[in-house]
């Protein structure tokens, strides 16, 4: 069963992947207002972008 | 539509479009000969469509849009549209095939329409063309939704729904004039998937772009599901499909692996497709839309999140259940085995949590036909991957598996969430997309629902039965120690059935039929209206409180 020896390490590193990004939601503070979280999809007054980004500092102008 | 792309934009897309139809030249040129060759036709007369389409607006003035104030919604539009003809065109054929079963004078005696040729075209017809457009589509607007951002650029959405779109036509058009590598869900051949990887590459960076513009800190959980659903299909696409073309002017490959290693490999593959592609995403869909619909949050956003890293670390493991009683070493199969009955654990987890967002709200599962296909798929998701797991146990397997209650299982999860859910997703999405104040007819809706729903149960319950039967009839010994039925008598036994099966497919077809027509009703025939909410989730004002189900 040579496979194995490719399967396992491939879904290993695939886990590993899913564990590094679990890690990094915790660091991020994605847990830290999950009811809000829950309730804000349900917010639509204005079905737009909002205008400033307040998260992240623009990289690139908006083509 | 092609006018809310700048000139540059233009000019880009039909770059690209042309360097496609090139690869499409060459292969028709050096394929010559080979069913190769006959595929390059097949991207030319793609490509080419698409030019025309980029050609006609392409003197079209600059639009003048304030790209800033809205979300890009144009290949949202068009991905619903493409994903509902793929579900007529594969439940069509899917159609077809179940009534050969049934009739074998069906099969016309044509090389092209031999069994094996057709049903690959209704698996990936439906699968890749009518789930996959759907999760693209749907995904572009709760990225954007949920992020509260615009996309990053118009032309990478394009070239991912168009560029998969290439991928379904070479497929289906490959499969019928006998181009497969006898993988299941894995049959195009090198050339598209290699192609697909581009495609699925582009995907990916548009959605981590996306999502790395977004304004809202959370990252709301739906997007997980999908971002898993394209890693995770990116890597299997790829480690699946590694084989060496027996010629570079030629259609033909051999698998890098042989015997069991394949089969191992085609599995791990095979399960893993169904719960990233045909699980992961379309959960996505479920825990955007039922909330947005039902006008409620998640029962309980925490289990969302939980399931999604139990359904992230358990499914990957559960493949080898497919491959029960074969050469597979023991603890291989008995490692898949144990995994997926542990998968039971987040899949209830999500099928409860949508349920019990309902709980308050059944009134408008009652009037809301929408959402009532949102509420079935929920139960149905339930119901399969229960199914899945008691049907993974090794003694289970022994009775079930190589029989029609495979089908059946397939098609409760196919037909009864993955279906549903889109449907209802749709449903949900038309009117939001294309500003207008309700479906054109919502009778049509309740229409499609009860079809659906009928259809579904009448497809699995024969299945189940048939299924059960053959399972039977093949393990049944007489008094001297000899198999009691011969095959053929398990094929007899099995015809009631079958016609009961392509019954419940006709009447799934007939209400994706009246899905596409009531969509495009909408388009066309609703007054344009724009919207204080942007989901018009109470049903009062066009929609009476008694059902339309007498």
């Amino acid at each position: 069963m040579s496979i194995l020896s490719l399967l396992i390490p491939v879904t290993l590193v695939m886990g590993l992947v899913g564990l590094a990004s679990f890690f990094w939601s915790l660091r991020n503070g994605q847990y830290e207002d999950l009811e809000g979280d829950a309730e804000r999809i349900l917010y639509d007054e204005d079905d737009r972008p909002l205008p400033s980004r307040t998260y992240k500092s623009p990289k690139e102008p908006t083509p | 539509m092609m006018s809310s792309l700048t000139a540059t934009e233009r000019s880009r897309a039909f770059m690209i479009t042309m360097t496609v139809l090139l690869g499409g030249l060459v292969m028709a040129a050096v394929g010559h000969g080979d069913p190769i060759g006959m595929q390059g036709w097949v991207v030319i007369l793609f490509t080419a469509v698409v030019g025309v389409v980029l050609l006609k607006s392409f003197d079209a003035p600059d639009p003048v849009e304030d790209r800033s104030a809205s979300y890009y919604d144009d290949p949202t539009r068009v991905g619903i549209i493409i994903a509902l003809i793929w579900a007529v065109i594969g439940m069509g054929v899917g159609l077809w095939v179940a009534s050969m079963l049934a009739w074998p004078n069906l099969r016309f005696d044509a090389a092209w329409s031999s069994f094996g040729r057709v049903r690959p075209v209704h698996t990936s017809g439906v699968i890749f063309g009518f789930g996959g457009n759907a999760l693209i589509a749907t995904s572009f607007h709760i990225m954007q939704r949920t992020s509260r951002a615009r996309m990053p650029n118009q032309v990478l959405p394009w070239f991912v729904l168009i560029g998969f779109n290439l991928f379904c036509v070479i497929a289906a058009s490959g499969y019928l004039m006998g181009i497969t590598q006898s993988k299941e869900y894995a049959e195009p051949e090198w050339y598209a998937d290699l192609w697909l990887v581009v495609v699925w590459v582009a995907y990916f960076i548009l959605y981590m772009r996306t999502l790395a513009r977004r304004n809202e800190p959370h990252i709301y959980v739906a997007n997980w599901y999908y971002l898993a659903f394209i890693l995770v299909v990116a890597v299997l696409h790829i480690v699946n499909n590694l084989a060496i073309p027996a010629s570079l002017t030629g259609a033909k490959s051999y698998s890098a692996f042989a015997g069991v290693q394949d089969a191992m490999t085609q599995w791990w593959y095979g399960h893993n497709a169904v719960a990233f592609f045909l699980t992961s995403g379309f959960l996505g869909m479920l825990y955007y839309f039922l909330p947005k619909r039902a006008g409620r949050p998640i029962y309980s956003y925490r289990l969302s999140i939980l399931s999604f890293w139990g359904i992230v670390f358990f499914y990957i493991w559960a493949g080898s259940h497919h491959l029960h009683y074969t050469a597979l070493p023991h603890w291989v199969q008995t490692l898949g085995m144990t995994f997926s009955v542990m998968l039971l654990v987040p899949s209830w987890a999500s099928a409860g949590n949508a349920l019990m967002t309902l709980n308050g709200a059944w009134h408008k599962v009652r009037d809301d036909a929408t959402l009532r296909f949102m509420m079935v798929a929920a139960v149905f998701y339930g119901l399969s991957t229960f199914e899945g797991s008691f049907m993974a146990i090794r003694p289970v397997n022994g009775l079930s598996h190589y029989t029609d209650w495979t089908v059946g299982h397939v098609h409760a999860g196919a037909m009864g969430w993955v279906a549903l859910i889109s449907f209802g997703s749709i449903y949900a999405l038309t009117p939001v997309l294309w500003r207008r104040e309700a479906m054109y007819s919502w009778k049509a809706v309740e229409l499609h629902f009860w079809l659906a729903l009928s259809g579904t149960v009448i497809y699995v319950f024969a299945m189940w039965n048939s299924g059960i039967i053959q399972g039977l009839m093949w393990r049944t010994y007489g008094e001297t120690g000899t198999l009691k039925y011969s095959f053929l008598e398990s094929m007899i036994a099995m015809h009631p059935y079958y016609v009961a099966r392509a019954l419940g497919g006709l009447l799934f077809l007939a209400g994706a039929c009246v899905g596409l027509w009531n969509v495009l009703m909408t388009v066309r025939h609703m007054p344009r209206h724009a919207p204080e909410r942007d989901y018009p989730t109470s049903s009062e004002a066009t929609e009476p409180a008694v059902p339309a189900a007498e």
